[in-house]
């Protein structure tokens, strides 16, 4: 019975885990976000590919997604969001404020 | 110069904070300071390792290994912490009325001490390595001279040092009566800010479910980037903009210590 509970709640989880498949990239080159301003789906959890072109580390961070993570130069990393209510989310690179900057829009 | 100060500024500050309070904590457990110098270098030299492997730990669990890696390390860090919260709750009313030292034996105090050490490193690791990698990123990107980032970098150290010793000494100036029960209570809010972040992480590596998101917003009134939000961040775990579970592990995390010490008090006739 335990066990069968269990099976459910993990079958549950992947297929969560699995459902929204949506996936969006974004490209760091020259310190700059491309696109900078990004329209995902509100409500559902988003998966960011994030590849940063640049051969010098960057690090993705957002107060208003509440995300932060480094990204090597060279390299790409998955960030995964939400589900968001619909607005506007700035982003931006850490390691480059003045011009990495983007804005994640909720719709 | 002054952008490299503010950053380098910004990743010393959570750790100078967390050491300062740390220090205070353990005044008067004897050899106190080799073990912070301990945990310092370790932690220096061990944020020089992880920021040369950065792409191989990035590269690690599909992609989720600096997620898992961070929430590792904040793991750590709150058993740590929590652990030398239980123990003070143990010894602190002795060590308060003695005034000076007098932990029973020598050996309690050593393995008090190592997990001291332990959680510094650990913090002066996860900082560090970011500091290193935004450093080097400055200097190879032709952002800046060498020596600009050089320089930038040593203000910003010295700015973050500066607040870790003032948090020092303002805490210093606390009578040792109730010294060790401010440090105590800073502490547990460290780590409980410190296990809603290990499961910010888990959540953004999509290992964890978000639960209702966010489940408040403060933002408008204090910014987690306004200079009074972020030490807020620091020290107690202000998030403007929470998910349901960074709130549930900050929790859990909070009564699990809180119990822990309750049950590690000296019965109240053995104090006197």
């Amino acid at each position: 019975m335990k066990n069968t509970a269990l099976a459910f709640l993990l079958l549950a989880a992947t297929s969560l885990a699995f459902a929204e498949g949506d996936e969006f990239r974004l490209i760091i080159k020259d310190h700059r976000f491309t696109p900078s301003e990004l329209k995902v789906p509100a409500g559902k959890k988003v998966k960011l590919l994030v590849e940063n072109q640049d051969g010098t580390p960057e690090e993705f961070e957002s107060h208003e997604l509440n995300r932060e993570k480094v990204i090597p130069g060279g390299s790409k990393a998955t960030i995964y969001v939400g589900p968001l209510k619909p607005g506007r989310y700035p982003f931006f690179g850490e390691f480059n404020e003045k011009t990495a900057r983007g804005v994640l829009i909720a719709e | 110069m002054f952008g490299a100060a503010v950053i380098v500024f910004r990743e010393t500050l959570e750790a100078a904070l967390l050491m300062g309070i740390i220090a205070a904590a353990a005044r008067s457990i004897p050899g106190r300071d080799r073990w912070l110098v301990l945990g310092l270098t370790a932690g220096l030299a061990g944020s020089l390792v992880v920021a040369a492997l950065t792409k191989s730990i990035a590269d690690l669990a599909d992609g989720a290994g600096q997620e898992m890696f961070n929430a590792a390390v904040l793991g750590i860090a709150v058993l740590m912490l929590g652990w030398h919260n239980i123990w003070m709750a143990r010894h602190g009313a002795a060590m308060a009325t003695h005034a000076r030292s007098v932990v029973a034996s020598v050996e309690k105090g050593r393995r008090e001490l190592s997990a001291i050490a332990i959680v510094i490193a650990l913090a002066v690791l996860r900082e560090g390595s970011e500091t290193v990698l935004f450093l080097y990123g400055l200097a190879s990107g032709g952002g800046l001279t060498l020596a600009g980032a050089v320089a930038g970098g040593a203000l910003g150290l010295i700015g973050g040092i500066a607040a870790g010793g003032g948090i020092y000494a303002g805490l210093l100036r606390i009578p040792v009566r109730w010294l060790f029960s401010v440090t105590g209570t800073l502490i547990l809010l460290l780590a409980a800010g410190m296990a809603g972040q290990m499961a910010r992480f888990l959540i953004q590596a999509d290992l964890l479910p978000a639960g209702i998101t966010p489940l408040w917003d403060t933002s408008a009134v204090l910014p987690v980037d306004s200079a009074l939000g972020s030490v807020l961040h620091v020290l107690v775990g202000y998030e403007a903009r929470p998910s349901a579970t960074q709130m549930l592990f900050y929790g859990c995390a909070l009564l699990a210590i809180l119990g822990g010490m309750r049950w590690a008090r000296p019965a109240r006739n053995q104090t006197s």
